[in-house]
């Protein structure tokens, strides 16, 4: 089973946090620092597996992690997972993020992060179901979110084109509008990229 | 309309969205607070208005906020309003929303139920995606059991999306209601099989979710994942599965057999490291599981080691990790393999990654032996010399010393070198372990008597150098170690060579900075050594010692008087006037050792950690009982305990001399070392040693002149751990000798030519003794200690509830509650209330299947005692009763007797099930029919076990722990028939009895037994459903044929390979001949004619079974199948192709699927009259009835229904849902069976075939 997910920058922000075990928001918010204390504090070439922290989890449970430019992918697990294949999850998992939202937008960056959580969140669903792994083949996973987001669309229609046509004009406004990334590869690369804090 | 729409969404624009939410807060860097306060208010005004996208979008911010740590609780109404919206974009939004913030205590959680509901069925099939996924955070027992059987709906829904998540999140519904766990497992089971690779994941995740917790009731799914394992290409499942059955093995060693050569195939053959990971990890845990003396699996474990060692090695940090965890499970059973890689273990110490290091120090508490400690600590020290980082080096330290103390310190030959690792360890700056240390130091001092002397000399010196422990840094934790110096001084004082100067070092000014515990300790044993002294002075006519004693303890101790610490204080004014009045007695030259003496008089001895808990209560003591009226409340409020004293008094300033103090006693070292090194023999604890760190010029020179061995030899600066290595290793050396030495002549006396073993080669464990008398004081436990040591689960463990049989098959009341109208409850079976309870009472059951079958034994013992008893009394109507089960005149209400209510599971499917995992472990040939099985199992595994165990041909010569229990139960077994052959008796007489008073039978037939085989007056023989297909010499083939009972077109053939030659069997295909009406079903996309791959090769003598499924339109007939086997015989010149012709028979009774009914509904059926009778009569039966009963159940798929005494009704059903009822009666060898069916065809062949089935015993 799968703990919890969590997604935070390089400064411990939280970009993204998913709790499969409820906690009242302050042991959350412990939890996404203690956690980011014990991954922030690694070198780059170290393993990806450490022991769980003391607020989540206890001795069954490790923190599996990836670090990507400026973003921490962290999956807390219990021993019922296959470590290797929850990193390889976990790859497939950004580059879904990446792939789909590029589909939405230009480039991705942590700032796409920022800004479209519940699309995120929506991808995610469609990945880890309930603390457990519910789909592992990419194209699959895309396929769904996709249709779903095609759905949104079409529901929109008409009454939604005034809200888009604004949230373009926003975005145009956006002085860090996202500069080019390396999709293909996941070792995103973003130059000049001010820090979120 | 549009227009509105337009104009809302207009002014819609100027509302935040998340987006401008996100932006807003990162503008406002500095008050970030007060916006989300004041993003918050708007938020609310938001919730108030009607537009629903006004809303979903105010909830969507929500959740941003939520993560952050904001408590959005207060709008769980309003998401509830946002999930129930029509459009999916905002039910989306409502759903991720609740799946963030919604939990069990939520209150408006119950009103998501029908909402939910309603989205499950949705048309879309995102709607239901979305309210599974939401579903799947929040669950409650309240959904859980409201919406069970919808889900369990939507498991066989068309769309493999829905299907899959409905799988999944069953998994939420069984932890949260876990009495749905077995009415929905058959279907779950069925998913395993599903055609999407997505579904079939899901169902997998779930299973080894479950089976994780409770293991033992999935073992019977063994088959079934082998299956999955030997197909399916899919990693993910593939590791899931293996990990599984990692899970697994340790109950079923037969299955560990089993999987250790498909799993170092895929070692092998695989390319995923992920893959191959866990399948090193469960050969692992089935090595574990076999008893380790196997040799044949040596080569495993070598496979293991060897490939641990290439992912050791990778550069990849994260395999070197993952190698290093599955190494310390081999070291548990097999250490000796791994030792063998110490250098790369150690190696992984210099690793610059912390959680290999702490990986390897794990593996190494493993590694040690009494051979190699002192090595290894040895290099451990190096290392904590060397660490950066003190929670390292703190963890070293910890490692260190739990790998000295591990199991009772069974790997420590030389507690010297010990005691000397602890001094040294105190070395160690800034840790904070140094109450681990102290407690240590204590430990080995108390409980191992041989070294107290050392021991004491050594804890002497520490307090000399007090100084150096406390140094600048003051309470940095490892001055705890003078607490155990000091106490060990004191309570073995007669140890010491010098207690004078030791009280001394005691009372020294400094000791007041240490912390008042430490503080107190010093001077309670500051009283101990003065006791000391002042008897070694004993008899002495000069008695200046004693009185200096007594001068120095009277100047010392108001220091301490004057402490902070009211412990100190205490203890310093009570041995001060204590010493005032020894000192005056001595000055009236009185003797007054002996009485100081007995002040202290008497041993400590350790007490074991759990001791207290296992004091048992006296008798007659209630600990919760008041002893006196309880106090009333308004007392205690008034009396809160007043400061005793106004004011802390100031700490003591530290003495200002100690720079003074230092060059002082640089001096006196330099002096003292002067003298040592000019005096070779010095071999005794120094008064007042050097400083550590420091170089000694020439230590070398110091000639070391070994005496006696187990006088400690003090090297002055230098770490004298490793000079024990050294000595160490010399007393084995000559203990080998010696021990050559008596060897040669115990040879040369016996002549016995037993071996070079004892000669060369490394010495083993056991020939290293301790350097001396090692006695290790147990700890002590109370009288009458409580022997109970269980480590009980957790009692709120969520998964304790689902430990369910999934076994048994479904009693009719076991269904998931559907949502209807409350009338409908009314008609279930009469039983069912009971039931209902009698299901919950079953849950926790936890016996294996064995045990469980003895109970059940038990039970039905029992049961019939009352029986009979109830005979006595009551008289019954047999002739009417038989009447009732065929005639269904159910309206007596005999038939609602309290047997009835007894949930009586038809054992012969349970044990069919058993009997299947059996027979599929034991790679036992195939019998060729089921007279042979019956025969074979019979003599091997002697008096099987009670009738239900109707095949179990566990009967695995190899396996002495098998036959050891076979035969207890055997013994067991002989007593009981016994017993039973005397209620035999008992019964015949009364049955006559019964005859005689045939029409006076009150209405409550209480007889009415549901299940014959239940009573078991003689063991069964055993059965078995497989018949012989075809056989030559190559090959033996052995089917057998179930139906499908979710699909009524579909029977499962299974067909076990046995291989009877010397030669590999490979490249198996199967075919048969398609009829019109059955049809194999081979895979998409390859023709009609086409034959089916047998996905596995027979090595010599093995036996595998394949499955095959048969798609049928008419069930009422019996047919033939023509078909070939073809397979390539490889031996190691030639391979041949081979071809076995068979005839495949799809029996009627084939079709038939042992279904549970209970006799109301049973009488109902019959009186329904919609079914057709047929009738046939069998002579010269010889057989118990209940063994004819059990034969019908288990070859022809019935159970029974009722069974009154020689007249019993059973019921079966076939897969395409016809009804199939049996009246069987015998009198005399005649057994007559009447029958009812809605299909006569059917029945007639069903008869025919129980007829054929008869007539061949």
């Amino acid at each position: 089973m799968i703990k919890a997910i969590l997604i935070f920058n390089n400064h411990g922000k939280p970009r993204l946090s998913k709790f499969y075990e409820h906690f009242n928001e302050d042991i959350e918010q412990q939890i996404i620092r203690e956690t980011f204390h014990l991954v922030s504090k690694r070198d780059e070439n170290v393993c990806n597996f450490l022991e769980g922290g003391m607020l989540i989890g206890g001795s069954d449970y490790k923190l599996i992690y990836r670090h990507y430019a400026t973003l921490y992918f962290v999956f807390c697990v219990d021993s019922s997972e296959s470590e290797l294949g929850i990193l390889d999850l976990i790859q497939v998992n950004s580059q879904v993020f990446v792939e789909t939202l590029d589909k939405c937008f230009e480039n991705v960056c942590e700032l796409d992060l920022i800004f479209h959580v519940d699309k995120v969140h929506h991808i995610l669903a469609e990945m880890v179901m309930g603390g457990m792994v519910l789909e592992t083949n990419m194209n699959e996973i895309i396929t769904q979110v996709d249709l779903q987001n095609k759905m949104e669309k079409s529901e929109a229609g008409i009454a939604g084109a005034p809200a888009r046509a604004v949230s373009a004009v926003k975005n145009m406004n956006l002085p860090e509008m996202p500069r080019n990334i390396n999709i293909g590869d996941i070792s995103i690369k973003v130059p000049n990229l001010p820090s979120f804090k | 309309m549009a227009l509105k729409i337009v104009k809302g969404s207009i002014d819609r624009m100027f509302d935040k969205n998340l987006q401008d939410l996100v932006r807003g807060i990162r503008n406002h860097k500095e008050d970030e607070a007060k916006y989300i306060s004041t993003c918050i208010d708007e938020i609310k005004q938001e919730l108030k208005q009607d537009n629903i996208a006004v809303k979903a979008n105010a909830v969507c911010k929500l959740t941003y906020l939520q993560m952050l740590g904001y408590d959005v609780s207060w709008a769980a109404f309003n998401i509830v309003e946002v999930m129930s919206s029509s459009k999916f974009t905002y039910k989306r939004i409502g759903y991720l929303a609740a799946s963030q913030c919604f939990h069990e205590s939520t209150d408006v959680i119950m009103l998501t139920t029908n909402q939910i509901r309603k989205d499950l069925s949705s048309p879309n099939q995102y709607d239901t995606g979305v309210a599974l996924t939401g579903l799947s955070c929040f669950v409650t027992p309240d959904l859980a059991r409201d919406l069970a059987n919808d889900i369990m709906t939507l498991m066989s829904h068309t769309k493999p999306y829905i299907r899959k998540k409905a799988v999944l999140i069953m998994y939420k519904v069984f932890l949260k209601y876990p009495e749905s766990l077995r009415p929905a497992f058959p279907r779950l089971k069925e998913k395993l099989e599903d055609p999407d690779p997505g579904v079939q994941s899901a169902a997998v995740n779930v299973i080894c979710e479950l089976a994780r917790r409770n293991p033992k009731n999935y073992l019977s799914l063994a088959p079934l994942f082998f299956k999955l394992m030997t197909s399916s290409t899919n990693n993910w499942v593939l590791i899931k599965i293996i990990k599984l059955f990692g899970a697994l093995t340790p109950l079923e060693p037969r299955l560990g057999k089993k999987l250790i050569e498909p799993l170092t195939n895929l070692i092998h053959s695989t390319s995923a490291m992920s893959l191959l990971y866990e399948c090193v990890n469960t050969v692992i845990a089935v090595l574990i599981s076999l008893s380790s003396g196997m040799p044949n699996h040596s080569a495993s474990i070598q496979l293991c080691v060897q490939k641990l060692r290439i992912l050791i090695e990778d550069s990849d940090q994260n395999l070197k990790y993952l190698g290093l965890l599955a190494m310390s499970k081999i070291l548990k059973t097999h250490p000796k393999s791994v030792q063998s890689h110490k250098d790369l273990i150690l190696q992984c110490l210099d690793d610059k990654d912390e959680s290999i290091r702490l990986r390897a120090l794990d593996l190494l508490y493993g590694m040690v032996s009494k051979k190699n400690l002192m090595e290894i600590v040895k290099k451990l020290m190096l290392h904590v010399d060397k660490a950066e980082g003190t929670t390292y080096r703190d963890e070293l330290l910890t490692k260190i010393i739990d790998i000295c103390s591990q199991s009772n310190y069974q790997y420590i030959t030389n507690f010297e070198w010990y005691i000397s690792i602890l001094v040294e360890l105190t070395r160690l700056e800034g840790t904070r372990h140094g109450h681990l240390i102290a407690s240590q130091m204590l430990d080995v001092a108390i409980r191992v008597k041989a070294i107290r002397v050392f021991a004491v000399a050594q804890m002497a010196t520490l307090l000399d150098n007090a100084h150096m422990l406390t140094g600048n840094t003051q309470r940095n934790g490892i001055c705890e170690v003078l607490y155990a110096a000091a106490w060990i001084c004191g309570e073995f004082s007669e140890h010491l060579e010098n207690p004078m100067e030791t009280l001394e070092a005691m009372l020294r000014p400094k000791v007041a900075t240490l912390p008042g515990h430490i503080q107190a300790v010093y001077v309670q044993n500051a009283a101990k050594l003065f006791a000391t002294v002042l008897k070694s002075q004993e008899g002495n006519t000069d008695s200046t010692t004693a009185q200096e004693a007594s001068q120095l303890m009277i100047d010392r101790l108001p220091l301490f008087v004057q402490s902070a610490n009211l412990e100190v204080q205490e203890r310093a004014s009570c041995i001060l006037q204590l010493v005032k009045y020894i000192q005056k007695l001595q000055q009236k030259d009185v003797e007054v050792s002996e009485e100081v003496c007995a002040l202290f008089a008497g041993e400590l001895n350790p007490v074991a950690p759990k001791a207290q808990k296992k004091v048992p209560i006296p008798d007659g003591l209630d600990l919760d009982a008041w002893i006196n009226e309880p106090p009333s409340e308004s007392e205690s409020e008034d009396e809160q305990p007043k400061a005793i004293f106004s004011k802390e008094e100031p700490k003591h300033s530290r003495p200002r001399h100690t720079e003074v103090d230092e060059k002082e006693l640089a001096r006196r070292r330099e002096a003292r070392k002067q003298e040592q090194a000019n005096n070779p023999f010095y071999i005794k604890a120094s008064p007042s040693s050097q400083k550590v760190y420091q170089e000694t010029p020439g230590v070398e020179h110091i000639p070391v002149v070994q005496i006696d061995l187990s006088v400690p030899l003090k090297v002055p600066g230098l770490p004298m751990s490793d000079q024990y290595v050294k000595l160490e290793e010399e007393r084995r050396q000559k203990e080998r000798a010696e021990k050559k030495k008596k060897d040669k002549k115990k040879r040369k006396e016996k002549r016995s030519g037993r071996g070079k073993k004892h000669d060369s080669g490394p010495e083993s464990e056991e020939d290293i003794t301790p350097a001396h008398m090692v006695d290790i004081v147990t700890e002590e436990m109370p009288e009458n200690a409580l022997p109970s040591d269980d480590d009980e689960r957790d009692p709120a463990d969520p998964h304790k509830a689902l430990d369910i049989d999934l076994d048994k098959p479904l009693a009719d009341s076991e269904k998931l509650p559907v949502r209807s109208h409350r009338a409908a409850e009314v008609l279930k079976s009469p039983a069912e209330d009971e039931e209902g309870e009698n299901v919950s009472s079953l849950e926790p059951k936890k016996k294996s299947s064995k045990e469980k079958r003895e109970k059940k034994k038990d039970k039905d013992k029992d049961r019939k005692k009352s029986k009979e008893e109830k005979k006595k009394k009551k008289h019954k109507h047999e002739e009417k009763e038989e009447a009732d089960l065929l005639c269904g005149q159910a309206d007596e209400p005999a038939f609602q007797s309290e047997e009835t209510n007894e949930v009586v599971t038809p054992p012969t499917s349970t044990s069919a099930d058993v009997s299947d995992l059996d027979f599929w472990l034991s790679n036992a040939p195939v019998p060729s029919n089921t007279q042979e099985a019956a025969t074979v199992a019979a003599a091997e595994a002697a008096p099987a076990p009670g009738a239900i165990s109707v095949t179990t041909p566990d009967s695995e010569p190899e396996e002495p722990k098998d036959t050891e229990m076979e035969e207890t139960k055997s013994s067991k077994h002989k007593k009981k028939k016994q017993k039973r052959e005397k209620e035999d008796k008992e019964k015949k007489k009364k049955k006559k009895h019964h005859h005689h008073h045939h029409h006076h039978g009150d209405k409550g037939g209480e007889e009415s037994v549901q299940n014959g085989t239940v009573e078991e007056e003689e063991p069964l023989p055993p059965m078995s459903n497989y018949c012989l297909l075809a056989e030559n010499s190559y090959i033996k083939v052995a089917y057998d044929i179930q139906g499908n009972l979710q699909d009524g077109s579909q029977v499962v053939v299974s067909v076990i390979f046995e291989n009877k030659c010397d030669s590999f069997l490979k490249s198996m295909e199967f075919n048969v001949l398609d009829s019109l009406n059955s049809k194999l079903q081979r895979p998409e996309g390859s023709g009609p004619h086409d034959s089916l791959t047998i996905p596995f090769q027979l090595p010599p003598g093995v036996s595998n079974e394949a499955r095959f499924v048969f798609t049928v339109q008419s069930i009422i007939m019996p047919q033939k199948l023509k078909g070939t086997l073809t397979f390539i015989v490889k031996n190691e010149e030639s391979s041949t192709h081979e071809k076995l012709d068979f005839k495949l028979h799809f029996t009627c009774t084939s079709y038939l699927i042992t279904t549970p009914c209970y006799s109301d509904a049973f009488a109902k059926l019959l009186e329904s009259g919609d079914l057709k009778s047929s009738s046939i009569r069998l002579e010269g039966v010889n057989m118990p009835f209940h063994h004819l009963l059990a034969r019908i159940c288990f070859h022809h798929h019935f159970s029974v229904v009722e069974r009154i005494d020689s007249c019993a009704s059973m019921y079966s059903r076939s897969i395409q849902g016809h009804h199939v009822c049996l009246l069987v009666k015998i009198s005399s060898q005649t057994v007559s069976v009447d029958a009812k069916c809605d299909e006569p065809t059917l029945l007639g062949n069903v008869l025919d075939e129980i007829k054929q089935t008869f007539s061949q015993c």
